[in-house]
């Protein structure tokens, strides 16, 4: 007996049966079941029913308070909005300071230094190793000289910079230090990141040098390091998205991340520091993909998960030890070479969901980069996308404004259980360490990604333009393209680096580092000495690959 | 019509790039299909290439690149198996390469490029196909 006229029903099991399930049996549904792409089996509806025993202050909270859910600050977008921050750099030093600052007369907010994939795995340009890939995925940068072409006119004390490097973090940091004293700056007075998330590049991304034990000490000389003379600086931004473009879902993106990020602070903690001294300046990087809702809860269980975490496992005392701060970027991922203009509307509501989930600053990605680097053009197109969520949309006027949606409730928590049964399984096998030795997370993400692969070829997932809805597609116009001359004018600064510093001053300083690589001296300002004497990238990590030894791939397909 | 069977493939990743999703959901399809795969793990040289196709004596060479330097690089390892006498090798790619650079490519002797969306089920056809005219 239907109840749409008159009284409705008293609650959702009377709804399904009364009005639900006479429509289901003339004209079922679309599909046998929807599902998240982490697999959430999603109901036809949410109602207050699935909140039962929900308590507003312990689950949610207010902004700036325990455990976080809602946003890290009381203000968020009201005060100030994200930090629109495009991951930049091409071919050479003076190419990338050129993007720099066209990107920052467009109104773009802060830094983000992409490096060379010599530069992230420890080599000069002029290695055998660098050729062919000099400028390819970002900036060379082999010595001090490289790095003051590249911050050439930008003041170091009134821009913030977020380096993605990792292997070689401690490196470019010392070289961006390096960079300010010369312009009269502090490093007290020097904000920004590097990302220096060894672990997940063993896991997924794959610039990883030296094993994982001396690349561990290398991460926590520099929370050392920072804490005492860098103190706003961003020591670590322990990424998710990497291992999310390899595959891995939302839930396994904060289980791994969090498992990364707990191997960190117990190492932090077995060197002596304490977790109040160094836990404020870790933050995050995750992946905006194309489940809005599912990602906004992603983002919202990240911070009550970390809040939980540091308080209840770590005993961290500070409010901002258990803030979750992060950096969004969109999937690349999702880009597709097939009509690259649906990229832009990917872009757009992936850029949403990070902005719904209180991001602290955000990349979106531009729609020519499922081909090659995006040009100058795509890239203030991604740029425009942000300021016009942030300027015309009004979704930065309040905070965390889908608070309270049944749906969007239900799915926070469950990525949350399901994110700290992951964790407690990795626990069990002894940490993110002894799971990475088996290959577990590496595994994991690989089913995942095959998974999805086989969906997409079954058309069970739906990719306008690739399995659903093709057109021929006319390839782009221009793509970015990195010019020989400006390889040779690297190779040119590097030799004549190597021919016009003091030989035996830079060699002592490489000699001094070896001798504390050996022992259990923080590294830092020994590597800071060695780049102030034009010793190069190269040459530090050749000091460390004898001392350390190198990695070899972690559970080889 | 001399192919052995199964059909040996090697799934290689020249450069310095890690990006290993594609080259792994490649390698697995192609054993799905019966294929023997040896994937060499990422950060291979040219040199490190050949000699793996060498000593595994494969039917079919899949390269996967996404850093971009797939213009330097490929060159030396069609060179290298030339010089090895294993011109009759064929050479798939796929990853991250621009159309521009496809013809460069195919010059070089590279059978067939394969860009972002290609399903498994085509790059399976192709090794299989490319194995089966393989002059003995």
């Amino acid at each position: 007996m239907s109840k749409s006229r008159g009284h409705g029903s008293d609650n959702k099991t009377e709804w399904s049966e009364s009005t639900l399930d006479p429509v289901l049996k003339r004209f079922g549904e679309r599909k046998e079941s929807f599902e998240t792409a982490s697999g959430i089996v999603e109901d036809i509806l949410y109602t207050p029913e699935e909140r039962d025993g929900f308590d507003y202050e312990d689950s949610l909270g207010y902004p700036g308070e325990y455990p976080y859910t809602r946003g890290v600050q009381p203000t968020m977008y009201r005060g100030r909005l994200w930090t629109m921050r495009q991951y930049a750099g091409l071919a050479s030093p003076e190419e990338s300071n050129r993007r720099y600052r066209y990107l920052l007369e467009q109104g773009q907010t802060g830094l983000s230094v992409a490096f060379d994939l010599p530069t992230q795995t420890g080599y000069d340009s002029d290695h055998p190793m660098a050729q062919g890939e000099i400028g390819r995925t970002g900036v060379p940068i082999s010595s001090l000289a490289d790095m003051e072409a590249l911050f050439e006119g930008i003041p170091l004390d009134r821009v913030s910079t977020s380096m993605t490097i990792n292997a070689t973090a401690s490196i470019l940091l010392a070289l961006y230090i390096a960079v300010a004293k010369k312009q009269g700056v502090g490093a007290e007075r020097l904000n920004g990141t590097i990302q220096n998330d060894i672990l997940k590049e063993y896991i997924a991304r794959g610039t990883y040098i030296y094993p994982p034990t001396p690349s561990m000490r290398l991460v926590t000389d520099t929370f050392a390091y920072c804490s005492d003379h860098v103190p706003r600086w961003n020591t670590i931004s322990i990424s998710g998205y990497h291992m999310a473009e390899a595959g891995a879902t939302a839930a396994q993106e904060l289980a791994f991340t969090f498992s990364n990020a707990i191997a960190y602070v117990r190492a932090a903690v077995d060197a002596g520091l304490d977790v109040d001294s160094f836990a404020p300046r870790l933050s995050f990087f995750f992946v905006a993909q194309s489940h809005l809702f599912e990602e906004v809860a992603k983002f919202r269980a990240a911070r009550r998960m970390w809040a939980k975490i540091m308080r209840e496992r770590f005993g961290a005392e500070s409010p901002r030890s258990w803030t979750c701060r992060f950096h969004t970027q969109t999937a690349g991922v999702t880009l597709t070479a097939q009509q690259p203009d649906n990229n832009v509307i990917r872009t757009t509501v992936q850029a949403l969901a990070a902005i719904l989930g209180g991001t602290q600053s955000l990349h979106v990605n531009s729609k020519d980069e499922a081909l090659a680097l995006p040009t100058e053009e795509s890239v203030q197109l991604s740029l425009r996308t942000q300021q016009v969520l942030a300027y015309e949309m009004g979704v930065a006027d309040t905070v965390d404004p889908l608070a309270g949606s049944y749906y969007v409730e239900s799915l926070t928590d469950q990525l949350e259980r399901r994110a700290f049964e992951y964790i407690e399984r990795i626990g069990e096998m002894g940490g993110a360490l002894s799971a990475l030795d088996r290959g577990y997370q590496i595994q994991e993400i690989h089913e995942s990604a095959f998974r999805h692969q086989r969906q997409v070829e079954s058309e069970e997932r739906v990719v306008v333009g690739v399995n659903r809805f093709q057109s021929p597609t006319p390839p782009i116009e221009r793509l970015q393209a990195i010019e020989r001359a400006e390889t040779e004018r690297q190779l040119a600064r590097l030799a004549s680096v190597k021919r016009d510093r003091d030989d035996s001053a830079a060699r002592a300083t490489l000699a001094r580092l070896e001798d504390v690589a050996r022992g259990s001296e923080n590294t830092m300002p020994a590597i800071l000495e060695a780049v102030e004497a034009y010793a190069t990238l190269g040459e530090i990590s050749d000091v460390f690959r004898g001392v350390f030894g190198e990695q070899r791939e972690f559970s080889p397909f | 019509m001399s192919t052995r069977h199964p059909i040996r493939v090697l799934v290689a990743k020249p450069g310095l790039d890690g990006h290993d999703r594609g080259a792994k959901i490649i390698a697995r399809a192609l054993r799905d299909a019966g294929m023997e795969v040896i994937y060499t793990g990422i950060r291979q040289t040219p040199q490190m290439i050949v000699e793996a196709a060498l000593q595994e004596d494969v039917d079919v060479i899949g390269l996967s690149i996404l850093s971009g330097a797939h213009l330097e690089l490929f060159p030396q390892i069609l060179d290298g198996l030339s010089a090895n006498e294993m011109d009759d090798v064929p050479v798939v790619a796929g990853g991250i390469i621009p159309e521009s650079d496809r013809s460069a490519l195919e010059a070089l002797g590279v059978r067939a490029v394969y860009g972002p969306g290609t399903s498994t089920a085509e790059i399976v056809g192709c090794v299989e196909r490319l194995a089966e005219e393989r002059p003995s």
